[in-house]
């Protein structure tokens, strides 16, 4: 999961404050891992440094909380740059996926070439690995058939979120 | 590149009201393993039934070596079906009457071979898939897959140029989905076959040198090397 990407992309969408970007971030993404506040702070402070927002303006009670976080030029072009470039074939890809597709609704990005980008990554990696499965023994095999399946999984996913997009659209529309 | 085996242009084609292609453009080279992807409905099925001209499409051309499948009498493109063309079909693809090793012979039969070396052969490509303990039982006698493995076998009986396989592997397990892709890819490269294949697997589609995804009648993507 890309923490910083997906803020970014929340604060793409529109400003927010830190409490309200934690809000939004734990609706869609953090079910299960719900964002701790430094994380938030921690996480800002760094997208700040690289020049990727900046601090809009703070609210009367001046609190750290009423901070307005918004994203800059350099910020946009990092999201391009993350929504256009797939993901390696790693374990447990699911989340930073669809994290890139509900941001990619929000923002107003074709979600079907996010999708579509990925499926090419995944299709041609799994294309290599049944390459090397001819002519090799069979615990090379295996090997090669967990990880062709685990990609499949991957796959599949996106298959059946493409074919859902418009719902979807329609549920995360902000 | 080599000059393309097949060949379609802008196919459209509608079953009434409903449009099942609508602009379908693509290249099959000599050798070719060429997957087909997309949504169910999406008109894999009818792409590959034109590209065989089994269907011929309201517009668009498709051709074969050169020549237009579309433009040929019914006759001819029987005939060029039969010697040319392998085929496995998503539904129905063996002859009800007949045994799974006389439906494998019926390729090399139509050809002039004799009964003896034509069932011999059968046999064989029985033996391959692993089904010959089916042979002298009828289509409605088998399982499904056991079907589909004779399916394949008749395909590539005769040494087709080109196969056109839908869902191959769609009623059969991981191990024998593997043993058909192997066989369908063993003929590629060892006769220089051209594959057509329509599967929604991706461990299938992973075996081809390139897919094509189909969405809503026409290409919407293409995945090389
Ligand atoms: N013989 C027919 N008569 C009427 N409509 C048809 C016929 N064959 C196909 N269609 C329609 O054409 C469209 C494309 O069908 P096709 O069989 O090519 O899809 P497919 O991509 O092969 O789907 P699946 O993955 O379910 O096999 C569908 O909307 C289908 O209902
Ligand atoms: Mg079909």
């Amino acid at each position: 999961m890309s923490v910083p990407h997906t803020l970014l992309g929340l604060l793409e969408v529109r400003a927010r404050h830190g409490y309200d970007l934690k809000r939004a971030y734990d609706a869609h993404f953090g079910q299960d891992r719900p964002l701790k506040p430094g994380q938030v702070y921690a996480t800002l402070g760094r997208l700040e440094r690289d020049g990727f927002v900046v601090v809009r303006g703070t609210g009367r009670e001046g609190g750290p909380d009423r901070t307005t976080y918004a994203v800059t030029a350099e910020g946009v072009t990092d999201l391009d740059r993350w929504f256009a470039e797939p993901e390696g074939p790693a374990a447990y890809l699911q989340p930073v996926l669809f994290a890139k597709v509900v941001l990619a609704l929000q923002s107003g990005r074709d979600a079907v070439q996010v999708l579509d980008a990925q499926r090419a990554e995944h299709l041609v990696t799994m294309r290599d690995l049944t390459a090397r499965k001819s002519g090799a023994d069979l615990d090379r095999v295996l090997g090669l058939d967990f990880a062709l399946f685990h990609l499949e999984a991957d796959l599949r996913w996106l298959e059946h979120t493409a074919a859902r997009l418009e719902r979807l659209a329609a549920e995360v529309a902000s | 590149m080599t000059e393309p085996l097949l060949t379609a242009r802008d196919l459209h084609l509608s079953f009434g009201e409903s449009s099942a292609l609508s602009g379908a453009s693509i290249d099959v080279a000599p050798g070719e393993v060429l997957a087909l992807l997309g949504p169910s409905g999406s008109g894999k099925s009818t792409l590959l039934h034109c590209l065989a001209g089994i269907l011929v499409p309201d517009r668009g051309e498709v051709r074969y070596r050169g020549s237009r499948l579309d433009s040929l009498s019914d006759d001819l493109r029987s005939e060029l079906r039969r010697g040319d063309f392998g085929f496995v079909f998503q539904f129905g693809s063996l002859v009800p009457e007949l045994t799974a090793v006389e439906n494998v012979a019926l390729p090399l039969r139509l050809s002039g071979h004799k009964r003896r070396t034509a069932e011999a052969r059968a046999l064989e490509w029985l033996e391959r898939l692993e089904v010959a303990d089916v042979a002298r039982k009828r289509a409605g006698e088998m399982s499904g897959g056991q079907g589909q493995r004779v399916a394949v076998a008749r395909a590539l009986v005769a040494g087709p140029r080109v196969v056109f396989a839908d869902e191959p592997t769609g009623a059969l397990d991981s191990l024998n989905g593997e043993l058909v892709m192997d066989l369908l890819i063993g003929a590629a490269r060892e006769q220089g076959a051209s594959i057509v294949l329509v599967t929604h697997e991706p461990r299938i589609a992973a075996y081809a040198d390139r897919e094509v995804v189909i969405r809503d009648g026409a290409l919407a993507a293409t995945v090389t090397a």
